[in-house]
């Protein structure tokens, strides 16, 4: 017997659709996710009906538009179970720079006419305006860790989401410390794994677009940083990047540079 | 390095040119040879075929949260001290499947044990420290009652061949621990590296026999002497130091000392120190379901604890502060190794203090602790 | 080869609600060799996994004399628990097990048992009621004294109430927050272990509860000259292994899967209660 199966809606609010492009780029996976889930909205691979109640609802973007406000509820009312996807729906993104800015400086920097420009006064996580089930963080999202939570929930399980800091990743692939090797300014020890040590494992540092770990010392990361020759301002930059919404990440930058972010940067 | 102990290696001499056969013997023997070989600005375990791909004039300066290669005018191949692992992820996978589960139509489930396949594996130049850490994995590893099998598959395929330590890096601290700069036992052949070639000396039986099959020259009294002033050199390089396992039992009388706070502050809780530690053993486990739902995997990886999930049953977190992390860490190392396997957990490497990106140093911290008498601050 | 990690499946037979969030599992390995050899001590613990889902250890609440099934009650905590709470008869689980040291049963012969339980602990003790009952003759007096929180947190109530009726068995039971029909004691169980009467010379005390209810009671009943040795308890830690491997669930240099859950007092004494252990 052929059970119904469950309805999964991919929404976008303001973001880059970097995510949604992550779950594209799925590939074999995603041919096999209609197997188990029916697609009602996915507007960038095609389905477009924004307005089905289903029982899964994937949501892309920070929450920064009046419209955004009663979108999200409205989706919060069809989706049984609400997962936040990526940086912008976790944390409100790099846009929630603009939080610790002149907004209006900045809009009139930018655009010839600001008067067009509905906005709201801050650029927000979907969380802090509607009940979110699960979040998963990163920028874009890692869509293994989207299928994962989509398998358990698929079986009634809660999905689990990932914690520890990137450094016990770097260490289990045997990726090689780039802070400790290279003085490269990595925000590894205090960033959320989940993305596979993409930026060490090319030697590169990490600059946290997974967001806080369950343990962030920025107190101490930024005195190391600082050892390694960054200026106080270069440190607060580090945290205030794309998800300085996070409270420890905002509460981090500030403490080091209070605002307002200067717009000729 | 004893008398006792020179005179139990009776190594023999092999000239430099010859280094290439020896390696040769263990490839024609059906080995896989794993050496030290420069990869992303450290020394690293990777198969080699030729003597060439070996780190030549390789110095290993470390220091508190600092790594650097330097080559030097020597031609020595063994220089480097150590890189940021041990033996450790050849055998303690820091990711493996324990088992495999299918769910059948029938609603039975089929659960498929999962074992490593491995080839024969030879390591050169594996370090006093790290085979006195080898000890101490072995002991938990293999316990009688439960040994691992993933584990014992591995270690049953190494061939160890251990080369003395003619250099050591400024974290170094094997001396105060017992455990290096010369080698002390659980090698399948000892070697020494020398200006113009190698003493080599067998530690085992299969380790014996190789040696026999070279018929090298005994060693003479000035290579002996030699050999000597080669590890010799090395310890002198050595200033830090832990203070005895008597004395490290006493940090559990400590328990409220100050220090763990001010530690507390400065640790980032990331887990470096225990993924690089040799003998660290903490590992958590979770399954890897495939989308549809009909099979999946039971996957161990090296946890720590550092982490929040390692003290937490359910919502209560016995460990929410860092301070009392680091002490979990520390007095479990120092001085509960000691009840549970008859040593202290630590063999002097002093990767924890290389690889801390904020370079905290566990022999600071244990003199700050143990400062001041013995008694409870 | 012997594989420690290696779990093998189980059946569930029966299973009952007993509290709207504890239930109980007969089980029984769908291999009956494996059935047939499995033995087990009161106290020990088997790990249940749950296919693709997670592993939990649990308590065997079970007579080891019953061979051809084994029980567990659970308590839902957890996603794991929570998704072994919705199986029925015919599921399967993954049993690995049995694993730690169970109660000092052997000792334990000829003396007078207290038993003490507090929260919604008392699951490992159950097998110990029940081994002692079973075996009635060879046992002292039994004390059996539950602290409990709010009246509804009390499962096995009948239970509790047809102990009380067996002879030389004494049933005491506390809430700290009572209904108006709670028959029993208002307060902490510590309170109950104040009326006791005991035969020092031949007196054997376990414990299982929160470790803080824990505490007191052994507090109290070295107050009232039972020694160290005389007193046993059962803890509780993270569990990822369940036979000393994985050093989640270390307290000092003990494994609590390993050398214990169970352990004497004095094994434990200095790391118990301390914070961060």
């Amino acid at each position: 017997m052929n059970r119904t199966k469950p309805k999964l809606a991919i929404h976008k609010f303001s973001s880059c659709d970097g995510c949604q492009l992550a779950l594209l780029n799925l590939g074999e996976s995603l041919l096999e996710l209609p197997k188990y889930v029916d697609i009602t909205h996915f507007a960038e691979a095609g389905p477009n009906n924004p307005n089905a109640k289903v029982d899964i609802a994937l949501v892309e973007g920070s929450i920064s538009t009046p419209d955004d406000i009663e979108r999200i509820k409205q989706v919060r009312e069809n989706s049984a179970y609400l997962i936040a996807i990526g940086a912008c729906a976790t944390t409100g993104g790099l846009q929630a720079l603009a939080n610790l800015a002149d907004r209006d400086a900045w809009m009139a920097a930018v655009y010839a006419r600001s008067d067009t420009i509905e906005t709201l006064s801050s650029s927000t996580a979907i969380s802090e305006h509607v009940k979110v089930d699960l979040e998963l963080h990163g920028c874009p999202v890692n869509s293994q860790q989207v299928t994962a939570a989509l398998a358990d929930l698929l079986v009634g399980v809660k999905p689990v989401s990932e914690r520890q800091p990137l450094c016990m990743e770097c260490k289990r692939k045997g990726v090689v410390c780039t802070m400790v090797t290279k003085g490269e300014p990595c925000m590894g020890p205090v960033t959320r794994t989940g993305c596979g040590a993409l930026c060490p494992s090319l030697g590169r540092a990490c600059y946290s677009c997974y967001g806080p770990a369950e343990t962030v010392n920025d107190g101490a990361l930024a005195q190391r940083l600082q050892s390694l020759g960054l200026t106080t301002e270069a440190v607060a930059r580090r945290f205030l990047f794309i998800t300085s919404g996070a409270p420890p990440f905002r509460d981090a930058g500030l403490r080091l540079r209070p605002p307002p972010l200067e717009t000729d940067e | 390095m004893s008398a006792q102990h020179i005179a139990a290696r009776r190594p023999g001499f092999m000239e430099r040119e010859r280094l290439q056969g020896f390696l040769d013997v263990f490839r024609l023997l059906g080995y896989r040879t794993l050496g030290p070989v420069v990869e992303e600005e450290t020394i690293q375990w990777r198969e080699v075929d030729t003597i060439d791909a070996l780190p030549t004039g390789v110095h290993a300066r470390q220091g508190a949260g600092e790594y650097h290669l330097e080559v030097q005018s020597d031609n020595r191949l063994f220089a480097w001290n150590h890189g940021p692992q041990a033996i450790k992820p050849l055998l303690f996978s820091a990711e493996e499947t324990l088992w495999h589960e299918r769910l059948m139509a029938d609603g039975q489930v089929d659960i498929k044990q999962t074992l490593p396949e491995v080839k024969p594996t030879a390591i050169f130049g594996v370090r006093a420290c790290d085979l006195a850490a080898l000890a101490l994995q072995d002991r938990h590893f293999l316990s009688q009652q439960n040994p691992d099998p993933h584990y014992r598959i591995r270690r049953e395929a190494l061939f160890l061949i251990g080369v003395d330590c003619a250099f050591s890096a400024a974290t170094c601290f094997c001396t105060s621990t017992g455990d290096g700069p010369s080698l002390g036992e659980g090698f399948d052949i000892g070697m020494a590296e020398l200006d113009d070639g190698y003493l080599a000396w067998g530690g085992s039986a299969k380790g014996g026999e190789i040696i026999d099959g070279l018929s090298l020259e005994p060693a003479t009294e000035a290579q002996l002497n030699s050999m000597i002033q080669e590890t010799d050199r090395a310890a002198a390089q050595q200033h830090r130091f832990l203070p005895g396992e008597t004395e490290l039992k006493q940090l559990y009388d400590k328990l409220n000392h100050g220090h763990w706070d001010e530690v507390g502050e400065r640790c980032l809780s990331c887990g470096n120190c225990t993924a690089v530690c040799p003998t660290c053993f903490c590992y958590s486990t979770g399954y890897q379901r495939t989308l549809d739902g009909r099979s999946a995997e039971m996957k161990r990886q090296w946890d720590s604890c550092f982490s929040q999930t390692h003290s937490s049953m359910g919502q209560f977190m016995l460990r929410r502060e860092t301070a009392l992390r680091y002490r979990q860490w520390l007095t479990h190392k120092l001085a509960g190794w000691q009840e549970q396997f008859g040593r202290s957990g630590c063999v002097g490497c002093g990767r924890c203090i290389t690889w801390c990106p904020v370079g905290i140093d566990l022999t600071q911290a244990v003199a700050a602790l143990l400062d001041g008498g013995l008694a409870d601050v | 080869m012997f594989d420690p990690h290696l779990p093998h499946s189980a059946v569930i037979d029966r299973r009952v609600q007993e509290s709207p969030g504890i239930f109980s599992l007969r089980l029984q390995y769908v291999d009956t060799h494996v059935q047939d050899i499995f033995e087990f001590q009161p106290g020990q613990f088997n790990m249940l996994s749950l296919f693709g889902v997670g592993e939990v250890p649990i308590s065997i609440v079970s007579d080891p004399d019953d061979s051809h099934f084994f029980d567990h009650t659970i308590r839902v905590a957890g996603r794991v628990t929570e998704a072994l709470s919705r199986l029925q008869p015919d599921d399967r689980v993954g049993i690995r097990g049995p694993f730690g040291r169970g109660w000092p049963m052997a000792q334990a012969e000829g003396q007078d048992v207290v038993v003490v339980t507090g929260g919604l602990g008392c699951a490992p003790l159950v097998s110990v009621i029940r081994y002692l009952l079973r075996r009635r003759d060879r046992f002292g007096d039994i004390h059996i004294l539950q602290g409990v929180k709010h009246e509804d947190d009390l499962i096995w109530r009948r239970q509790y109430e047809t102990w009380s009726r067996e002879h030389g068995v004494n049933v005491q039971l506390a809430a700290d927050m009572p209904g108006k029909a709670w028959p029993w004691q208002q307060g902490l169980v510590t309170e109950l272990i104040n009326t006791l009467d005991l035969n020092l010379e031949k007196t054997i005390s376990m414990l299982c509860g929160p470790e803080l209810m824990m505490l007191a009671a052994i507090a109290q009943l070295r107050d009232m000259g039972l020694s160290d040795q005389q007193i046993w308890l059962s803890m509780e830690r993270n569990m990822q292994c369940g036979f000393g491997q994985c050093g989640c669930c270390q307290v000092g240099p003990k494994f609590v899967c390993k050398d214990g859950p169970v352990f004497c007092y004095s094994e434990v004494a200095d790391f118990l209660g301390a914070k961060g252990f």
